[in-house]
This record gives structure tokens, sequence and C-alpha cells, in this order.
């Protein structure tokens, strides 16, 4: 395996939270800003070592997940598209890519709604946010951590990978916090918005929409409905591949992304 | 003393090879599985049996709600609390209680509750509770605001029931244009909230903070008396002393004419543990934000089979030999009842007397035998141990009702 990858990790102060962040790859790249899922992010990945060989790759940690600091008045995730626009202003970033991973997908959607003048690239993968035309998105309420968590695998192989095939309790905890943030955020409706889809249409920065062809968090239809909004937009469908396409396929995944941004 | 009977009000006809099949009776079990001629067939026992609670001497039933199991057919506590108002003359209807995050509208508890005092001509104790886990997700109430909601309902119930409306609430979980109930509550300045509970620390803390009485459920002596060390040591600092007549303590007790009946029907309590054991789902019992954050790692390691549940029961014959479970003619009952009467020194006593599939017969065999023999006995006990209730001692209804505070700073640990 290849050495970690060695982020500069800080604490940035946007609307009073001290947002923990981590950033790779060289300065005066094109900035990325990734918008983890509603189970966090792992520090290392495959897929942040590639793309932190081109790009200025930002992480933050979503306030009340991992080890962001909760915000209590925190009610939908909106609140979050806020506080990134105040993270990318704090860091002079006048125009990113976008990098929305399943729930961090909404984010990036409302995100490039709201300011259509703001970002270069949008990339959803397995975006939540819509809800479904066909199936619901999976309630995490109903099924354990470890779970809920595999169900973003197509390939069990590639959840041991990550995760290792029993998580630690540290895990366990991380991840009960992070949907204990879900649940203040988006519990009713469940993981998507009656807006959004309307919203779409105001967005202008060129979008890829990214599924994987097994995933079984967010039933695929959604995709029709994304690519319905999203005039000019491409869909890349990767097979054999669960919801989490950046963790299960990062090389593909890798592929898309720099062909999609340069 | 306050002596109450209790009974989840079980529905135990469903098919037990489904449960377990399916290796859960909750939420998500099949409700193809209730048949509601039984259903109507207990519902209407459960009436008797709590008239008879009344004609041989308990001070008081007490009711509960759940939802989506068939270990408690209540739906609406209320319901019931309705019933008893009008069909019962003497017995306090104890609501153990109200699951208030669950309410949309609290105004609306707070009018039927008012009606239940009204009809039963004051003899409501109007509990409340956060609701189990699984209560949230069956009723698509948000298991994160659970205690947030919990003291917004609450603050607004009580204010509903004591300022002249109308008046405007806009809280963060609630928010209503008029409040301006026309029925209020008979009693002044409102019935007492007694508030049960099992493990979580902040809710003892609330209890005592308000000066409400708080019930220990099912809990054990050990358990029971740090839940009392905890809610004396809050009362000294808010300015009053703690005791019995705050001390409620719920127990399973099954009498019978004979050992062995009783014993046998007291495995019944074992099928109704399956909600917070065996036949409990770890995940739905405990979704998140709803705990303790100190409870949180506990959890988890239950919910992947790494950890024994935070609310573990042992087996049978360790919960009779511990008193978790009482059983046995009235003389063997009223004895080991003298022992934990003893140990945790309660002013309220709830009698969870038949659960599971005790018939109706060996029910009512077992409310006339508590009050042939058991309850008077219970009494002298209690007479002798000085064990007062909250009606007794005449405490006030709550710490903002009191004029005899001292509060004085302890150390809570």
């Amino acid at each position: 395996m290849a050495a970690p990858l060695a982020w500069q990790e800080s604490h940035i102060p946007v609307a009073g939270l001290p947002l923990r962040l981590r950033r790779a790859g060289p300065r005066g790249a094109p900035p990325l800003l990734v918008l983890h899922r509603d189970s966090g992010t792992p520090d290392q990945l495959p897929i942040h070592a590639a793309l932190a060989e081109r790009y200025d790759l930002l992480l933050p940690e979503h306030p009340g997940y991992g080890q962001s600091e909760r915000a209590p008045w925190m009610r939908h995730p909106r609140d979050l598209v806020a506080i990134y626009q105040g993270l990318l202003a704090a860091l002079d970033i006048p125009r990113a890519s976008l990098l929305g991973l399943g729930f961090g997908g909404w984010i990036a959607a409302e995100m490039a709604s709201l300011a259509p003048r703001d970002f270069e690239r949008l990339i959803l993968v397995g975006p939540m946010g819509i809800k479904p035309p066909q199936g619901d998105i999976l309630d995490q309420a109903l099924v354990s951590h470890t779970d809920y968590a595999r169900a973003g695998f197509h390939d069990q192989a590639a959840f041991a990978a990550v995760y290792g095939a029993e998580p630690s309790t540290d895990q366990l905890v991380e991840w009960d916090l992070c949907r204990e943030m879900s649940f203040r955020l988006a519990w009713k409706p469940y993981m998507h918005s009656q807006t959004l889809p309307h919203l779409l249409g105001a967005i202008r920065a060129p979008a890829l929409v990214v599924w994987g062809a097994e995933d079984k968090v967010v039933p695929i239809s959604a995709a029709d409905r994304f690519m319905a909004g999203l005039p000019g937009a491409k869909l890349a469908v990767v097979p054999d591949c669960g919801a989490c396409v950046e963790m299960e396929k990062p090389a593909e995944f890798a592929r898309l992304v720099t062909d999609f941004i340069g | 003393m306050h002596i109450m009977y209790f009974t989840e009000q079980p529905m135990a006809t469903y098919p037990a090879d489904k449960g377990l099949e399916f290796g859960a009776t909750a939420l998500m079990f099949s409700n193809s599985h209730f048949d509601p001629a039984e259903g109507s067939r207990l519902y209407n026992e459960y009436i008797e049996q709590y008239v008879l609670a009344e004609d041989v001497g308990f001070d008081g039933i007490m009711l509960n709600e759940h939802h989506n199991a068939p270990f408690c057919m209540q739906a609406k506590a209320n319901i019931f609390a309705a019933l008893l108002a009008g069909l019962t003359k003497r017995v306090k209807i104890v609501m153990l209680g109200n699951p208030l995050p669950l309410a949309e509208n609290p105004i609306r508890l707070a009018e039927e509750l008012a009606m239940i005092d009204m009809i039963s001509k004051g003899r409501l104790v109007s509990g409340f509770v956060r609701g189990g886990g699984q209560e949230q997700l069956a009723t698509g109430v948000n298991p994160a605001f659970n205690r947030e909601r919990f003291e917004e309902a609450h603050d607004l119930i009580v204010k509903a029931w004591t300022q002249p409306g109308p008046f405007r609430w806009e809280g963060t979980h609630y928010q209503h244009r008029v409040v301006n109930p026309w029925a209020v509550p008979l009693q002044k300045p409102y019935p007492r909230v007694w508030v049960p509970g099992v493990i979580s620390r902040e809710t003892v803390i609330w209890a005592a903070q308000h000066r409400y009485p708080y019930i220990a459920l099912n809990t054990t002596v050990e358990q029971t008396q740090k839940i009392w060390d905890l809610y004396d040591a809050t009362a000294a600092e808010v300015g009053f002393q703690g005791g019995p007549e705050y001390h409620g303590y719920l127990k399973q007790v099954h009498v019978a004419e004979t050992e062995e009946k009783a014993l046998e029907n007291a495995r019944q309590f074992t099928w109704m543990q399956g909600e917070f054991t065996g036949l409990a789902h770890p995940v739905w019992s405990t979704p998140a934000g709803y705990s303790s954050p100190e409870n949180r790692r506990g959890f988890v390691e239950f919910s992947t089979g790494r950890g024994s549940s935070p609310r573990r029961r042992p087996s049978f014959d360790e919960q009779i030999r511990d008193n978790m479970i009482i059983a046995g003619t009235p003389k063997t009952v009223i004895a080991k009842l003298r022992q934990v009467m003893e140990a945790t020194r309660p002013g309220i006593m709830a009698l969870w007397a038949n659960d599971g599939a005790v018939s109706h017969a060996d029910s009512m065999t077992c409310i006339r035998l508590f009050g042939e023999e058991v309850l008077p006995a219970m009494r002298e006990t209690a007479k002798a141990l000085d064990l007062k209730s909250p009606f007794e001692a005449e405490t006030p209804v709550s710490l903002a009702y009191s004029q005899d505070l001292q509060p004085r700073p302890v150390a809570a640990e």
C-alpha cells in the first residue's frame, strides 16, 4: 500500500464553529471540495490520494460528524450549505468544484443551486436529496450501523478493505454520532427535499452524476430526477458497484472525475 | 402508601412461532398477526380487572401506552383513562404516562387530560414519559430531539393548565398561535405529575428538579437505591428533602392460591421481557440520539451483539431469587414485598400483577387475593416503616408551587 496521504489538518472558524478541514494536493491546482457521506469519512482512502495528485483537495467534516463539533441549532442540510460557502470564503476560494457523495451530494446540489455562479464543476455520486420515483432511500434508523455501511457496497470485500470485516467499536460510536446528526438534519422528510427537484434548474455548473448500478441506499431511479433537473448533465453508471463508488471502485471513479474536471 | 394495580395489557394471543421466526416482536413485526376479535375480548377483560382492582381496595390504576408491539395493547393511554374516569369512583387514574415527545400538539393532550380530570372528579395523576426508542420510530418522531420535545411539551402543558389564555407559544419544537383550551383541569394548581423511568440519569434529575415523584420501573433493588440517592441529592440542591413520598417503585408481583400456580403464571413476565431482551431489536429500541450520550458506546456494542443490553434481564430463576419477580401465595408474597419495601422505602408502589397469557380467571383471582390479604399487610408494613404517599404527606404539586424551599449547593457526584 502506498504511503498515507499527508493531510494538512486545521480547524477553520465558520459561523462560530471550528470546522475540521483536511487539505492535501498542490496549492494553485483546481480546488475540489469533497462533501462526505452521512456515515462520515475515513481519513485515508485510495481515492483521496488519487485526487490529491491533481487537485487542491479539501475534505471538511460536517459539523456533528466525526470530530467536527455539533451545531445544536442546525435543522436542515441547507444549513451546511451556508457553512461551506463560509468555509470557501474564509479560504478565499472563489470557484471550487464540488464532489458530493451520497448525503454530501444533496448538500452539493443545494450549494450549486443557491449560488449558480460560484462553482466550476459539480459531481454527484448517488446523491440523496430527491425522493426517488421508484423505491425509497434506505432508512438507516431501521438497520444497524454496520449493516447500513455494508449496504453501501456491492462487493463486501471492498467494505472490509475500508472498514475491516468487523468495524471497531470506535467506528460504531462514530457512525452513531453521524446518524444522530443526520436525524437532526434530515429526519422528515427522510433524506430528501421537496424543493430541490425544482431548484436544480438554477444550476449552471456542468454536472456529472455518478451512480453505482447496484446502489442499495439511494435507488437509481432518482438518477432520472437529477438528470431531468440538470440540463446537459452527464450520467455515468458504474457496473458491479454499490452506492459508495469512490470507495468501491476508486480507480475507475478517479478517471471519471479527472476526465470531467480535467 | 399509595398502591396501584398495573398490567401492560398484553396481547399474548399472537402466534408466538411467528414472533420467534421474525426474530423480534416490536415495530416491524407485522400487525397481520394482530387478531381484533381477541383484542376485543382482551380489552373488555382488562376493563373488568380494573374495576375489580378498585373494588378490592387498590388506591390507583396505573396506565401506559406503547406502539407496534404485542406486549402492550394500549396505543393511547388516555382512552383507558377516560373509560376509568367514568367506570370507577375512587381510584386515582395514574398515567405513567403520556409520551410527550410523540405529541405533535401538546395542547390536545392538555385538553384530553383536563377532561379526564373533570370526568373523574379530580382523580387524575398525569405522569409524563419520553416514550421508548421504538415509539419514536413507530410514530415518525425524531429521536434526536426526544428530550427537548419532552421538556418543551411539559412546559407548554403546565402553562396551559395554570395560566389564563389566550397566550401565544413560539417554542423550538412547538408553535401555537392561540393557546386557549376551553377545558382545564379540576385539580389546582394542576394534577399531580409523576415521572417513571428506567435508566436515564437525566430523567431522574429532571423529575427531582421539578419536585415530581419518580417511579422506578422494575429496576433492581440496587439500581433503585442509586436512583433515590441521585434524586435526593438533586432535591437537596433545589431546596427540598427527598424521601418516600417522592419515590415510587413498580414491581412484578403475582399472587395465586398455590405456590405452583403463582410461579407458573409469573413465568409470563418473561414473555414480556422479550421486548427488552430476546425479542427486542437493539437498533429499533435505541435510535441514535435517543439515549444519554454516556450510554452511546454500550448501546452500539449491544446493537452488534458485542455487548449485553444495558437493559438486560437475568433468567427467571435469578429474578425470583433476587425479588425482581415476586410470586407465590399471599403469605410468600407479603414476606417478600416487606423485604423489598424495607430495602427501597417507596411511598408509591405499583404492582404489575398479570402479564402475557395469564388467563382472565387467574388475573381476577390474583387481584382478589391482593385485596383480601396482600394490600392490608402492605399497609401495615408501610405504617411501620413510615412510608407516606405524596397525598398523605400533602407534598406540593411541583417545585414552582413550593413554599418551603431551602436550596443548598450539593455536589451531585
